[in-house]
């Protein structure tokens, strides 16, 4: 089995973008992934590309081969759909074919167009990423699941809304120099605290935003980086992935994510470390909550501790475990099938040092990308290590 | 204009449960499940009997939704909750209730029924609250 390299990524500034289609957004994202290897774009030999809700947004399916015209390649192109973990899959799916030998350089990522529908529409769009027959036509909507477990989380364990409005402030602070994110301005724990509801006990700032962008990774395999002389500092050492069931009634816990401990398991297990061994993470922080329900599946706190690390330090930016500090989902944006792969974008930047927070973590060796599918009913987590 | 799509197994489930004949299904093992099952998502077993729901279930948790989609976009503010009955849990919305966020605690008891989505008059898996216990 071979390692495998990042060999370059790219990313589009995420945010609203009004005037471009997606396949500009995906365009975009790979031009510069493949500027930032180094790499000929005639030597891709799969493309696994994620999208979630093109279909309604752009009224476009059978995404893959658009994307690969779009992006320059001729080969292989397959589009994966996960809800929000779907670049993350198409990611792991790149992995493994680099590593089982077939393929030498693949292309992989995702993108979502959201700003062109209206909110309602978006809103609906996202819903569908849970049980259509028992979760959506019963009320439930995208912040309604993870508010709902939230408050399944206070009840079981503690803890109150200051406290997510902490992690809502965190990653606000964190996205400030990122110039790829959507919002680049603090946020104050009182602001946050005073947002109008969306669905309680979830505010405004509980959530992310509804963002259009894409992101594109190179990823090599280590052979073909030596051979070439390709500059590939930080390998995939682990990748692992979790399944639940589907709506939120029918697990063990509501307040708990076994598809994403299962996930980091995997990933731990696959790469030979543990969660003591991880300098940085990027999660899944879709809504405050979650960033909280992902620490505690990563085995960073055991269940229930993980409500207070962003109040209490220990996850902020200057903390023993920086997490998200590219901003996450809930200041960088989350263009929903484009997240995981941005997330492996973000942490390759930080662990090669050229992240404007990457001197957050300057000795940092080791990081997890952790990116969740609906009410994690989905999970897959990358394990990245700075190259021996 | 075609008559609706049928959900087959679903809609005859929640007929009954309109009709105050609620069901899961259970296996030998006694995992519980919901309509349509071909075998049970626990362990596998295609041996799966109907079995009556209490009238009543226990509210494990609850929100209340403010923004939502087109399909409820008249029935905003709503509170939506997890209610477990036993074999299964359901989810849906809480009626009768002013929609804050004291308007129900975990642990409160709730009957369940079908009702009209405000919007648009569709089924609605609905509890309201049934008092003490």
């Amino acid at each position: 089995m071979t390692d495998v390299r990042v060999a370059g990524v790219g990313l589009t500034r995420f945010g609203s973008h009004p005037d471009r289609t997606g396949r500009d957004l995906f365009a975009t994202a790979a031009l510069r992934a493949f500027e930032d290897a180094g790499v000929p774009r005639e030597d891709v030999e799969e493309l696994n590309y994620g999208n979630f809700m093109g279909a309604l947004a752009e009224h476009q399916g059978h995404q893959a081969p658009l994307m690969a015209e779009a992006a320059g390649v001729s080969c292989p192109s397959t589009r994966y759909e996960e809800a929000c973990a779907s670049a993350g899959v198409a990611v792991r799916e790149a992995v493994r074919t680099v590593r089982a030998g077939d393929a030498d350089v693949a292309l992989a990522g995702g993108m979502e167009r959201m700003t062109n529908l209206p909110t309602d529409e978006v809103t609906e769009g996202l819903a569908i990423a849970a049980d259509d027959l028992f979760e959506v036509r019963a009320g439930v909507t995208f912040p309604g699941a993870y508010a709902l477990m939230a408050t399944a989380y206070f009840d079981a364990y503690g803890g109150e809304r200051e406290d997510l409005a902490h992690v809502a402030a965190k990653n606000h602070a964190n996205a400030v120099p990122n110039e790829y994110a959507q919002y680049r301005k603090e946020v104050s724990v009182e602001e946050a605290l005073d947002a109008p509801p969306v669905a309680e006990p979830l505010h405004l700032y509980d959530a992310c935003p509804i963002t259009d962008g894409a992101s594109a990774l190179v990823i090599v395999s280590e052979e073909y980086a030596a051979e070439h002389d390709v500059d590939a500092p930080v390998a995939v050492t682990g990748t692992g992935q979790g399944t639940d069931r589907m709506s939120l009634a029918d697990r063990q816990h509501l307040a708990r994510t076994p598809a994403a401990d299962d996930a980091a398991d995997a990933a731990y297990a696959d790469a030979g470390v543990g969660p003591g061994d991880v300098d940085v993470a990027e999660v899944h922080d879709c809504f405050t909550i979650a960033e909280v329900l992902a620490l505690e599946s990563l085995g960073f706190f055991d269940p229930g501790e993980g409500i207070s690390a962003a109040r209490d330090g220990v996850t902020t930016a200057d903390g023993d475990l920086p997490v998200n500090l590219s901003g996450g989902l809930k200041a960088k944006g989350h263009p929903v099938g484009a997240t995981g792969g941005s997330q492996i974008a973000e942490l390759t930047r930080l662990l090669r040092g050229d992240h404007p927070n990457s001197e957050r973590v300057a000795d940092a060796e080791v990081g997890v990308a952790h990116n969740a599918g609906g009410t994690v009913a989905s999970a897959v987590v990358h394990v990245l290590e700075v190259a021996k | 204009m075609s008559a609706p799509a049928s959900n087959g197994a679903y809609d005859e489930w929640l007929d009954a449960l309109g009709d105050g004949e609620g069901y899961a299904l259970v296996c030998p093992e006694g995992h519980g499940s919901l309509p349509p099952r071909r075998v049970c998502p626990e362990c596998g077993s295609a041996t799966l009997s109907e079995e009556r729901l209490a009238g009543t279930g226990t509210v494990e948790t609850y929100s209340v939704v403010h923004v939502a989609g087109p399909q409820f976009a008249d029935d905003t503010p709503y509170v939506t909750a997890v209610a477990d009955f036993g074999p299964v849990r359901i989810t849906g919305v809480l009626r009768g209730v002013e929609p804050g966020s004291d308007a129900v605690a975990v642990g409160d008891r709730v009957a369940v029924g079908v009702e009209e989505r405000a919007t648009d008059g569709a089924p609605l898996v609905a509890f309201r609250p049934a008092g003490g216990e």
